[in-house]
């Protein structure tokens, strides 16, 4: 066991996988010699040289277009967009191609590759590096996208991804990158795809979160005098409907969390998925805390913008005082 | 710090404005529309067995566009876009390229995926609506129809990237229009494999129009080939209705990549005689003078032509030729409309390698609730 934080994490599961597997290789600006700028790729370029470590021109469609043809060729391609806000120009690739080759060839031709990008506010960046966009990603058929919370769960799930047959899209919480350490077992280990993880158990309600916001809700959770279980996604899709729709039939009242936008956020489908499966399990409405329906602001707003402990509270007792 | 010095201006020296890159771009014809032939460039390039079979793929190309065009108009197959006029790039390309060389096209390049082996009722079965006909077998290496226009040819990139990466002599050869030439992928494509010596060669099939877009919008250089100099590669132009010239520039285009893993880009001049797709009619866009002056451009009339001045060819031959086509072509047309629409279950089965337990209840939903039973309705659409 290693005591180490969400980019260590990273950076010993990709070690792990390009010595397991050649096809393995990682792309994408700065991540060579300068080890991306996060640091997540540090040494690797050095270690296991630049034909596998490659610096691509400045290029995100290119990135992931030549990315789908390495997988199409039988590569496992890593390739790192590095902030967020810089898939827009990808997403035609993403969407057009990565999603749909699978289905447009019936299986003949498949894209396994793993796009890690960096998540989220909360670092003080600029413009366009902050984002959430998460439920756009989820919405397109074909692609699986998945958002660790933790260190241990950041390794076991980026080399499920790495592994997968299919297109993911690995979002890294970049608030969370340097934020904690956990024991991370130097040993390879996987945590599946579409499995929802409970971070704690309780009896009065349900938190259900992903990413960087699981720690605003353990916070709030601290916070609070009531039993409250909390249910971390992981993977955003395809989501383990069973682990929320679970715990919403036990607690009854459910809380939603996540930074993204609230109109056609993940929320909206956890919630609408709790109407399918839990209606006269539930004793409130269910609750949503999230960003807003605006641009995300510069970052001396944006601490009003992600939810906190705060707001969180104040779901929680809306919900359980309904 | 030389700050000082810097500031100070001296009037002494003289700079004169260098030249510090000049181009040109080559234009390749060996047979041109009149038939006159290059023996120079030619000679030993196509041996007379192999151009008589190349024209009979054309022909039978050719015709599976009349069939193909009469298939839409009564219904029995959805949105098709024609070739006609542009079967020499691709072919050309095919022929000289290695069988297990990647071919990765958009959807004018009917011509060279028959050569490659691509069954004829897999093209059908594209248009007719049908995800099977882009199931490319693996012994083909041919990426399936493109019609996100301009975006494969970063897919070529990267599949000859993996030839590289494994140490393999595969190359990729990628082909698009020159409205595609207008779009950033493009530029992405020619940027990646030209920094990254990528084994790659990039075909512009240069036809004249992006539906109803003339190529001065798209390009108001005097060639679409001098689009690659900004990337530091060869480029060139040829006559992509020549089939000699199409084979000789995509050979040697090869042999580059092969040797020093660097790409090309080659303008295949070429003219779509066709409608962009049979839901268009550019009759509203582009003067019949233009279209006739092509028309006596055709790849296939030069090089019948030339098979007949070597005494190859001749009406008789001609005339069976067509009787085997037009049995082949209907055959392939009748194999394609006898496979039955698959299960509904196929919509979900390819999603991913392994269906997740929401999608299977869709799935399983859908086959409760469906309403097949229900006729298709058949709409035009780009």
């Amino acid at each position: 066991m290693a005591n180490l934080n969400l980019v260590q994490a990273i950076n010993l599961a990709l070690i792990q996988e390009m010595e397991r597997d050649e096809r393995v290789l990682l792309l994408g600006e700065d991540v060579g010699l300068n080890g991306g700028v996060f640091r997540v790729t540090e040494g690797l370029q050095a270690r296991f040289g630049a034909r596998r470590v490659v610096d691509t021109p400045l290029a995100e469609s290119g990135i992931i277009g030549t990315s789908i043809g390495l997988a199409m060729g039988g590569l496992r391609p890593v390739p790192e967009i590095q902030f967020e806000g810089f898939l827009g120009p990808a997403y035609d690739q993403i969407c057009s191609h990565a999603a749909r080759m699978r289905t447009r060839t019936r299986s003949a031709f498949t894209v396994p590759l793993t796009i890690r990008v960096p998540v989220g506010g909360g670092i003080h960046a600029p413009e366009l590096h902050s984002d959430s966009p998460e439920a756009i990603y989820a919405h397109q058929p074909g692609i699986k996208v998945v958002m660790p919370s933790s260190p241990y769960d950041a390794k076991g799930l980026l080399i499920s991804s790495i592994r997968d047959p299919d297109p993911v899209i690995y979002f890294e919480p970049k608030r969370i990158y340097r934020a904690f350490r956990e024991e991370v077992p130097e040993d390879e280990y996987t945590i599946p795809i579409g499995k929802a993880r409970t971070v704690c158990e309780g009896t009065d309600l349900t938190i259900v979160s992903w990413g960087s916001s699981v720690i605003q809700c353990m916070q709030a959770i601290e916070k609070s005098n009531r039993s409250i279980e909390l249910i971390d996604l992981r993977t955003i899709y395809p989501m383990d409907i069973d682990a929320v729709t679970e715990s919403v039939r036990k607690t009854g009242r459910c809380v939603i969390v996540h930074e993204a936008p609230r109109t056609c956020g993940l929320g909206a489908e956890v919630a609408a998925t709790i109407m399918e499966h839990c209606f006269l399990h539930l004793e409130a409405p269910v609750q949503r805390v999230s960003g807003f329906d605006t641009i995300m602001p510069y970052y001396k707003l944006e601490l009003s913008y992600l939810p906190d402990a705060l707001r969180i509270g104040g779901a929680i007792e809306d919900a359980l005082t309904f | 710090m030389c700050v000082r010095a810097l500031n100070t201006p001296r009037y002494t020296f003289t700079m004169p404005i260098q030249t510090v890159f000049k181009a040109e771009i080559e234009r390749i014809s060996i047979l041109d529309e009149h038939c006159e032939f290059d023996e120079k460039l030619g000679a030993g390039l196509i041996p007379d067995d192999d151009l008589v079979r190349l024209y009979e793929a054309m022909s039978s190309c050719r015709y599976l566009d009349e069939v193909a065009f009469k298939l839409q108009r009564s219904g029995r197959m959805g949105t098709y876009p024609q070739n006609m006029g542009q079967e020499a790039a691709s072919l050309g390309a095919a022929y000289a390229l290695r069988s297990d060389d990647w071919l990765v096209t958009c959807y004018r390049e009917n011509c060279g995926l028959f050569w490659r082996g691509v069954p004829m009722e897999s093209i059908l079965l594209h248009w007719m609506g049908d995800e099977r006909g882009n199931a490319m077998p693996a012994a083909h290496y041919a990426t399936p129809i493109a019609v996100p226009i301009g975006t494969q040819m970063l897919h070529a990139t990267g599949l000859a990237w993996a030839s590289k990466y494994r140490g393999e002599s595969r190359i990729a050869c990628t082909f698009f229009g020159d409205g595609a030439s207008s779009e950033g992928d493009f530029h992405e494509a020619a940027n990646f494999a030209a920094n990254l010596d990528i084994p790659v060669i990039f075909c512009c099939q240069s036809n004249s129009w992006a539906i109803s877009v003339p190529q001065r919008i798209q390009c108001s250089a005097p060639t679409v080939a001098q689009r690659g100099i900004a990337y530091g590669m060869p480029c060139m132009q040829v006559d992509g209705n020549d089939i000699f010239a199409c084979v000789y520039a995509v050979k040697n285009a090869a042999a580059r990549a092969r040797e020093s893993s660097r790409p090309t880009f080659i303008e295949l001049v070429t003219y779509r005689l066709g409608d962009h797709t049979t839901a268009d009619d550019a009759r509203r866009y582009r003067d019949q003078a233009e279209v006739d002056l092509w028309k006596l451009r055709d790849p296939l009339i030069r090089t019948r032509k030339l098979l007949e001045t070597k005494r190859l060819w001749d009406s008789s031959k001609e005339d069976a030729m067509r009787q085997r086509i037009e049995v082949s072509v209907n055959a392939a047309v009748s194999r394609a409309e006898e496979i039955a629409a698959p299960p509904t279950s196929d919509v979900f089965d390819h999603t991913f390698a392994q269906l997740p337990p929401d999608l299977v209840r869709q799935r399983d939903s859908l086959q409760t609730h469906s309403l097949a039973g229900e006729q298709p309705v058949h709409t035009e659409g780009h």
